[in-house]
């Protein structure tokens, strides 16, 4: 029976002198899955993806890419493997083809069919215009694609790629994540990131690390809505009241009285322009309160300009679970064993 | 990690992708490694410091004038004082360039063997020298244009020049696996490389330890080598030296895996 889990991690955990960089970390990725590895910087994002490419062992635990051990057969990982590490270092003074066909030759991959390959991830990746290039003239955004170029090289099954759109600006970056999207209809691919707008872009699937522990799995859409809460954006005139009433005086006003239409509602301003107080109210999904603001609106004598409930971003999902989970573990930690600390 | 040991695929695992074969990934990684001493100038700089500092040693003091017959004997010994040098400039960046700016984890994550990286890299260092030594094979030529020069003792001069300066780099190799930066990887080469050279100079110090001293100076080597004679004792020291080194290497480069 082959395995449809391509990437398996089984407590793997990670220490480095005394802290835990990955904590018992436990997933699975299966066949054709694009996964996005979502965490906040020193999360242990990097550290799982040098473990499950050989880069570095585990301390504890296990790993298996596409069925073979990291531990026991790592140069087997790697065949079936593409890896972009963060910030793909690449030698600045070879060119762009110098270096598919180096990446090629290390593959082992035929003489005969190396110019096919390479023709064919130049194609994929854009590099067409950068060919005649040597690494070092690139920018960013090329040298990620030669990067990305060269983990394609071999035809992997399995991609790892690690923060793929770092360092690159909204258009490159968005170009990165449509090869990537093209490149993940045929392979398995994990990407980690801490841009939230990419793993809409790209990821059925999300993990969120936090601390070196997995603290969500699942789509995107999916975790939003988990954490059932939705929230309301309210703006109100600043100017000018409903027909000679008064506008309020101060957003505080707008913010006290907003907040009392909810139960266990909390509200605070939004980034806004001068002309209206623009509030956002977090609260949970069951009922619909927007009758409830405009009613309120009117009798306060307010012009209500925008109003609008929408579930929870994954934004917020991401800041609760990374945030929140990093006071709670604090707290825990240190009040489990706090003799242990220095 | 037992990288050598070829496992059976567990059941269920996917095809392994192709690896190319031990012979194959390190001549790879030594032809990029040789390559790019050529792509930036230190290679240039390399060979070119050493061409004026061998011509410095061995003209200025017209040596071979004043011995007053046709010899390579100070072209060599010129050479063999200056390989403390310019192998350590030659490995210094193999491994330390490679970890600070961060391609080494795009190499060693490729599927290649450690061994393969080291031995690559060492070889593609090694042929750089191996460069270097051929550009000055003009002193023998011109020296052979001035009397009867017996060419068995040049060549195997040239051999055992190679070899120990091979020695030089593999130090220098290993010293490189240890830190980030270049610059300090050559100075320790060198301070490690000048002691072990400095070995023999000091046998009236410690008396009855002489003869080990000098066996393990580079130098007292060299000094066989410079009249010609490569035996069997220089051979399998400069071999043993390259070894300990390209172990050590090894040990350096596995140990990434547990810190």
């Amino acid at each position: 029976m082959a395995t449809d889990v391509m990437i398996e991690a089984r407590d793997l955990t990670k220490i480095y002198g005394t802290q835990r960089a990955v904590d018992k970390l436990n997933f699975e990725i299966r066949r054709g899955e694009i996964v996005g590895f979502l965490g906040p910087n020193g999360a242990g994002k990097s550290t799982t993806m040098k473990i499950l490419t050989c880069f570095i062992a585990p301390t504890e635990g296990t790993a298996k890419i596409g069925g073979h051990d990291v531990f026991n057969d790592p140069l087997a990982v790697r065949s079936v493997l593409g890896y972009l590490p963060q910030r793909a270092a690449l030698y600045p003074e070879m060119g762009v083809v110098e270096y598919l066909e180096f990446a090629a030759e290390l593959r082992a991959i035929p003489k005969s069919e190396r110019r096919e390959r390479i023709k064919k991830v130049v194609k994929i990746c854009g590099l067409e215009e950068a060919l005649r290039k040597e690494i070092g003239q690139l920018s960013y955004g090329y040298r990620q694609r030669v990067g990305l170029a060269q983990a394609l090289i071999h035809d992997p099954p399995i991609l790892i790629l690690d923060e793929p759109t770092a360092d690159l600006d909204p258009n490159e970056s968005a170009e990165v994540i449509e090869y990537i999207k093209a490149i993940g209809k045929t392979r398995t691919v994990m990407l980690s990131t801490h841009d939230l707008s990419e793993v809409k872009a790209s990821c059925a699937r999300v993990l969120i690390v936090n601390r070196g522990k997995i603290v969500a799995d699942g789509a995107p859409d999916e975790l939003a809505a988990k954490s059932g809460r939705v929230r309301y954006v309210i703006g109100i005139d600043e100017k000018q009241g409903l027909k000679g009433a008064k506008a309020p005086e101060s957003v505080g006003e707008v913010l006290k009285a907003l907040e009392g239409v909810v139960k266990g509602g909390t509200a605070k301003e939004l980034t806004s322009d001068d002309k209206a107080h623009v509030v956002e109210v977090t609260a949970a999904g069951g009922d619909d309160h927007r009758r409830e603001f405009f009613q309120l609106a009117v009798d306060k004598g307010w012009n209500l300009l925008e109003l609008r409930r929408e579930a929870l971003q994954l934004e917020e999902v991401f800041r609760q679970l990374t945030v929140g989970a990093d006071a709670k573990s604090a707290d825990k930690s240190e009040s489990k064993k706090s003799t242990a600390k220095e | 990690m037992s990288e050598t040991a070829e496992a059976v695929a567990p059941a269920g695992a996917i095809p392994r992708g192709s690896t190319g074969t031990p012979f194959n990934n390190t001549m790879t990684i030594a032809k990029r490694e040789f390559a790019s001493y050529f792509s930036s100038p230190l290679g240039y700089i390399v060979i070119g410091m050493f061409l004026l500092l061998v011509g410095f040693l061995v003209f200025y003091p017209f040596a071979f004038l004043v011995i007053g017959k046709t010899s390579v004997q100070p072209l060599f010994n010129a050479i063999s004082w200056l390989l403390p040098l310019i192998s350590p400039a030659i490995a210094m960046r193999t491994f330390a360039e490679e970890s600070r700016t961060g391609t080494l984890e795009m190499l060693i994550t490729q599927p290649v063997r450690d061994g393969e990286v080291i031995l690559g890299k060492f070889l593609g260092a090694a042929g750089l020298l191996g460069v270097a030594l051929a550009t000055t094979f003009i002193y023998p030529m011109v020296i052979s244009k001035m009397g009867e020069l017996d060419w068995g003792p040049v060549l195997g001069g040239y051999l055992g020049l190679l070899l120990g300066g091979a020695a030089y780099v593999s130090l220098g190799v290993m010293v490189s696996s240890h830190t980030k930066d270049q610059i300090t990887a050559f100075f320790l080469a060198f301070i490690v490389g000048a002691v072990f050279f400095l070995l023999d100079k000091a046998p009236i110090m410690f008396g009855g330890a002489a003869s080990v001293l000098e066996y393990l100076c580079p130098d007292y080597h060299f000094k066989s080598i410079a009249r010609g004679v490569l035996d069997l004792r220089n051979v399998i020291y400069f071999v043993s030296v390259i070894s300990v080194c390209l172990l050590a290497t090894a040990r350096s480069l596995g140990s990434r895996r547990w810190n």
